[in-house]
């Protein structure tokens, strides 16, 4: 006891740099209650979630990873910036962890933030197998906070990942219970007219696609450290303090649209990255991403945080509270949200009279390019009402965001009417890399088919891909142009993704970038990292379905030889 | 798979390059297997005439080549016999967006005399959601048929589906054996109101079902002393798995 604490001083006394962690995870089966139901799943240090790492920049981090399940398992550190062969993605940075195998990870802490960990094997994260990471700053954050709490969102499922991968394969809409119905249809008619109403059933009826595809994955309880809405994981504050919520998406599925009502949110942090502070009613996270908010409740009230799935099947819910078993009330969902042809985009134009079928193959029709047309320095002072979006093709309620197409069914607009956050609005607080072109564009189709439940990159499932070669020291533009009608979170190992959203040198710098459907996004990423990586679409059962690609970085500076010898080539493990 | 030959055959160049190579199932092409019950069910006739009916499908495969293996048949109870039995086994390959081409071959082994038949069909999503198969069908001793199988699904709620099936039969040859006159054979309409009760894995229904036999084949069966025309209702449940 008293060593420790003369420890703990010393390490006080000691300088910030070079200094040495420890951490054992030991990766478990476990039973996960989520309130609905209890499964068998798998977790760290014998829970899911797993614990919190806290880890401090500067550190050097040795994380011993004890197998003790009866297959291969992996930890990948997402969004941190390591050599490649302590990345944890199987087959492609190192062969994976042995079921009896203790496997020691080994790098530097080189940033701080907000970050997860998770498996990168077969379906554990959906399992249940994903932590959080939490770095401490070497110097001062450029905002301040009494008060800290991680709030970790999931997708639990009832269903083993593997069940759901073969029921999406046997039937791609087997877990959509929000499907149009003939109640709707009677509703639409009274709404838009008998006759438009025929007209868009047969025009979505003729390319063989939902407006209901919002959500791939229904029948899940949402989650919030662990916690399902009846379970209402619960924080406590004093009135008056500024508490940081470090927000971490670690669905497989599930993007949330989350608020907290009679409280507004700061957004201070995004991708463990300073943005410059936003504040807003209400913001979306896609699956992977991490948003850091402060929020300063002064009455002695409980407030609930609230977080609907986007396509309104399920919601978590926690609560922030002055005292232990007060809680606030907890909002209805709002009706589940419904594609529109503006989704479709580069498949289809806007017009429904003039669909020419046999171009739905082709990627060269106009997409809504949203990023070299918008002039942003109309977006300073992020009023968006001041926009022209084409109000013509807003769906009620007028809401835009430049980062989906005009139009979409998907465009969030906050619950209290106010601010909904948008990509538009990060702006980096510092900037990572000094501004300078790009060496070269790569561009990135989404492509899928959803009746057959295959994604892919480019029309090239994983399987049959070639890896993408980028060469050290260059700066590319990726272009991702998504021709698909859901939501796709892209996430590159390795190296930041600086996210377009025209504020050059003060771009965003994000590892998960979501692509609307019907958008085409640019990011560029300054190729700084040796080794190869993965590069993905961060839905699990995307991923899994081929979209999926592996990034090889050629040049650069010999990662350390000694660990090299030890990967064997070719050596196989699971997914 | 030249990357991969080229990488075994020289491994120092490779690994210049290529660090590892992914030997994990995410790059193996992804297979999968299913059970599916269109039909379970017991029938009963306008003249009191009880079936026991099935209409399943299994598959083993990927998304570019699936096993799959047919079956359907209907037993009656009172003659404790199968009326119909038969089973196909498949390969199926996609050949557009939403359609894949079958081919195999079929076994009839009812009651009465065997059949064996080639099989060449698609299957797959028409527009505006019919589920449609189509096969054609050559016996050893040549006699050519053709079969239409479409189905609609209408959603009541998300929940209370309202299945409707038809299925008609065309032979180009007499099969006089079997009872199968030239020209259109028979249909078969249905008309099923089913319950999701356990995830999509078992959906009870009912329903009513209408079968007729036309021209020759109809006129062969009337001088087997067989009906031509018969109204069922239905009990059963369609099954995923």
């Amino acid at each position: 006891m008293k060593k420790t604490l003369w420890a703990g001083v010393l390490s006080l006394l000691l300088p910030m740099a070079g200094f040495a962690g420890e951490y054992n995870l030991t990766v478990d089966r476990v039973e996960i209650d989520t309130g609905d139901f209890v499964k068998k799943g798998i977790g760290y240090n014998g829970k899911s979630p797993g614990p919190i790492l806290r880890f401090k920049e500067g550190e050097e981090v040795t994380i011993n990873v004890t197998n003790n399940l009866k297959e291969m398992t992996s930890i990948h550190w997402h969004g941190l910036i390591l050599p490649f062969e302590q990345d944890g993605v199987p087959g492609i940075t190192f062969p994976g962890i042995k079921p009896g195998e203790t496997f020691t990870y080994n790098f530097p802490i080189i940033q701080s933030g907000t970050y997860w960990f998770h498996s990168h094997s077969g379906f554990q994260e959906p399992d249940g197998a994903y932590g959080a990471i939490i770095i401490e700053p070497k110097g001062r954050e450029p905002f301040r906070y009494d008060r800290e709490y991680v709030i970790q969102l999931a997708d639990s499922h009832p269903h083993s990942g593997d069940r759901i991968m073969r029921n999406f394969k046997i039937m791609p809409d087997y877990y959509n219970r929000e499907q149009q119905t003939v109640g709707e249809f009677f509703s639409d008619v009274s709404k838009d007219g008998f006759l438009n109403t025929v007209k868009d059933r047969l025009a979505w009826g003729d390319m063989r696609m939902m407006k209901a595809d919002v959500e791939d994955l229904q029948g899940f309880t949402a989650l919030i450290n662990g916690k399902g809405p009846k379970q209402n994981w619960t924080g406590i504050f004093e009135p008056g303090e500024r508490i940081r919520l470090r927000f971490i998406n670690s669905s497989a599925m599930t993007y949330f649209d989350i608020r907290i009502p009679g409280l507004e949110m700061t957004v201070v942090q995004a991708d463990g990255n300073n943005v410059q502070p936003v504040n807003v009613d209400e913001f979306r996270i896609s699956v992977a991403e991490t948003y850091d908010v402060i929020v300063r409740p002064k009455n002695n009230q409980a407030y609930t945080i609230f977080a609907e799935s986007m396509g309104r099947s399920a919601y978590a819910r926690a609560t922030l509270t002055p005292e232990e078993g007060m809680e606030a009330a907890v909002p209805k969902l709002r009706k589940p949200a419904r594609l529109t042809m503006a989704d479709m985009g580069s498949m289809h134009g806007m017009d429904h009279g003039s669909m020419d079928h046999g171009s739905m193959n082709n990627g060269n029709m106009n997409e809504s390019d949203v990023m070299p047309d918008m002039d942003h320095s109309k977006m300073k002072g992020m009023d968006h009402s001041n926009m022209d979006h084409g109000s013509m093709m807003m769906p009620e309620g007028g809401a835009s965001d430049p980062f989906y197409a005009k139009g979409s069914g998907l465009i969030p607009s906050a619950a209290n009417g106010g601010k909904f956050l948008s990509y538009a609005d990060l702006k980096a607080q510092r900037p990572l890399y000094d501004e300078r072109e790009p060496t070269r564009e790569i561009e990135l189709r989404l492509t899928g088919n959803m009746e057959r439940y295959i994604w892919s990159i480019n029309d090239v499932k994983y399987e049959d891909a070639e890896p993408i070669r980028l060469q050290y020291g260059e700066r590319v533009r990726f272009k991702f142009v998504n021709e698909t009608m859901m939501a796709h979170p892209m996430h590159l190992h390795g190296m930041w993704s600086i996210l377009d959203v025209g504020e050059g040198q003060w771009n965003p710098i994000k590892h998960t970038i979501s692509v609307q459907p019907g958008t085409t996004v640019y990011m560029e990423t300054e190729v700084d990292a040796p080794g190869q990586w993965a590069f993905h679409c961060h839905l699990s059962y995307h991923m899994a379905a081929g979209m999926f690609a592996k990034v090889i970085v050629e040049g650069g500076p010999e990662p350390d030889q000694a660990v090299l010898s030890d990967l064997p080539l070719g050596n196989g493990g699971e997914l | 798979m030249a990357t991969a030959l080229s990488t075994s055959m020289l491994p120092t160049l490779a690994s210049a390059q290529e660090r590892m190579l992914d030997n994990t199932q995410r790059k193996q092409p992804l297979k999968v297997w299913g059970a599916r019950f269109k039909e379970l069910e017991y029938r009963y006739s306008d003249n009191d005439e009880e079936l026991g009916v099935w209409d399943a499908d299994f598959f083993y495969g990927t998304d570019a080549l699936k096993f799959r293996l047919l079956t359907s048949g209907e037993y009656s109870i009172d003659g404790q016999a199968y009326e119909k039995l038969e089973n196909q086994l498949v390969g199926q390959v996609p050949i557009s967006t939403f359609f894949d081409v079958q081919a195999g071959i079929r076994v009839d082994t009812p009651e009465g005399p065997d059949r064996t038949y080639a099989v060449l069909g698609i299957t797959g999503l028409a527009p505006q959601w019919f589920e449609v198969d189509a096969s054609v069908y050559v016996s050893k001793g040549g006699k050519a048929s053709a079969e239409l199988d479409a189905s609609y699904e209408l959603l009541l709620t998300n929940y209370w589906i309202l299945i409707a099936s038809l299925d008609t039969t065309v032979a180009f040859n007499e099969d006089k054996e079997i009872g199968v006159g030239k020209g259109l054979v028979s249909s078969e309409v249905g008309l099923r109101l089913s319950y999701d009760l356990i995830d999509r894995t078992l959906s009870p229904y009912i329903g009513v079902v209408h079968e007729r036999k036309y021209g020759d084949t109809a006129a062969l069966s009337r001088t087997a002393g067989s009906s031509t025309e018969d109204w069922f209702a239905v009990v059963g449940a369609r099954l995923i798995f």
